[in-house]
């Protein structure tokens, strides 16, 4: 005691203490590297077994957003369309989901999932809260086939809100628009908002076409031309409003047979 | 009996056709997924016959599109004939021939469409047409000639079994 004490074993101890940790390392990881190599095989099993059932919440939750965001564009299609409908009081609308399109490529036309028993009748107005979509073509009980103004078909009394005049607005094969019988001494400008006029009797006054973006002027035409952008995204359709108090006028007995 | 498997088959195809392919667009071009699958149905050698199908689908497409109903009737028959004619032909090589008949009825189709349009008085450029529509619509049927082709394969031999040799 009295020589430890006085410092004389201190090289000595550090020796065995220094051994002892050594040693006691040396078992240490040994012991540790062996319950890693016992426990790893259960812990990497009930790992990936968490791992699976967790890959599968974020699968479930992922769904969950899916369906949300959709229902959350379709909420706000349905507020847009809601604006609308209050926003004009004079017409009676029926919303519609669009459910096809025409099988053929040579026609524009949707499909839409209300129809007579709704109230649907041929020659009534389809828009959105953008603008004019088209009309209804044919109808069963529970469908109709709506007309887009971008079918080649399609006819449309309009007018240009700044020049104050009539023109007629037709389709084409590749969905695009143009308005047509445009008098050579208006003067058209990029940007002109087209409306419908009213004339005919096939579509209300003043719903919303499309814009002028292009003028295509001849010297040696009768009319000028121009190309609309649609207001209506007709790639993007998922709901229709139908104004079901518009009565389309028939003016075909009036039409003198050859 | 056997017959009646057109029925839900066809059904599916042009709800198929009205609700998905038809928004599925090259240019103005779509595929035609009921002509193909009536083709590739053709095409099969257990089938007996297959011209009740094109009329089928020829009335349902025409139910639902604008197109006079005569239209997909008589160019879906077209497409039966044709492959009943390529079938002999060029038996060996039925993928060939199922590429020939997609490709020669939906030309049929895009020509006779265009004639009947042009007769009810609309009037559409042809050269536009075929660059943009019928070109196209060509492209996506002879990708959609594939697939169908193997699903109508597998369905005719569901439909019409093997006799087992003993």
């Amino acid at each position: 005691m009295a020589l430890a004490l006085g410092g004389y074993f201190s090289s000595g101890s550090n020796v065995f203490t220094t051994s002892l940790v050594t040693v006691q390392s040396w078992f240490s990881s040994r012991f540790v590297a062996l319950q890693e190599f016992l426990t790893a095989p259960r812990d990497m099993a009930s790992l990936r077994q968490r791992n699976t059932e967790l890959e599968a919440e974020v699968s479930e939750l992922q769904a969950q957003v899916i369906q949300l965001q959709q229902e959350v564009g379709e909420t706000e299609i349905l507020a847009a369309l809601v604006d609308f409908q209050t926003g004009s009081p004079e017409n009676t609308y029926r919303a519609a989901a669009v459910i096809g399109r025409d099988p053929s490529p040579f026609l524009q036309y949707v499909i839409i999932n209300r129809g007579s028993n709704d109230g649907i009748q041929r020659g009534m107005p389809v828009v959105t809260n953008q603008g004019l979509v088209g009309r209804v073509d044919a109808v069963i009980a529970d469908a109709a086939r709506i007309q887009l103004i971008t079918d080649p078909a399609s006819n449309v009394n309009v007018r240009l809100q700044n020049a104050e005049v009539d023109a007629s607005l037709v389709g084409s094969v590749t969905g695009d628009v143009t308005l047509d019988l445009i008098p050579q001494d208006v003067d058209l400008e990029r940007g002109d908002l087209v409306l419908t006029s009213g004339l005919g009797g096939g579509y209300p006054p003043d719903l919303i076409v499309g814009q002028v973006v292009n003028i295509r002027t001849s010297d040696i035409d009768l009319f000028q031309q121009a190309a609309v952008q649609p207001v209506v995204d007709f790639n993007q359709l998922q709901i229709v409003l139908v104004i079901v108090n518009f009565k389309p006028v028939d003016f075909s007995p009036l039409i003198p047979i050859p | 009996m056997r017959n009646l498997i057109a029925v839900p088959v066809i059904l599916l195809a042009v709800t198929l056709q009205s609700a998905i392919v038809s928004r599925v667009t090259l240019l103005s071009g779509i595929a035609d997924l009921p002509l193909v699958m009536l083709a590739a149905w053709a095409m099969q050698e257990e089938v007996e016959t297959a011209w009740h199908w094109a009329i089928a689908a020829g009335v349902l497409v025409g139910f639902v599109s604008g197109l006079a109903w005569f239209v997909p009737v008589l160019s879906y028959l077209f497409v039966i004939a044709l492959a009943q004619v390529l079938q002999r032909r060029i038996w060996q090589a039925p993928l060939l021939a199922m590429f020939s008949i997609t490709f020669l009825g939906t030309l049929g189709l895009s020509f006779f469409s265009l004639a009947v349009l042009r007769f009810s008085g609309i009037t559409l450029p042809v050269v536009d047409v075929f660059g943009l529509v019928t070109l196209p619509g060509i492209l996506l049927n002879m990708l959609l000639a594939v697939p169908v082709f193997a699903v109508m394969r597998d369905l005719a031999r569901w439909v019409y079994p093997a006799p087992e040799v003993e």
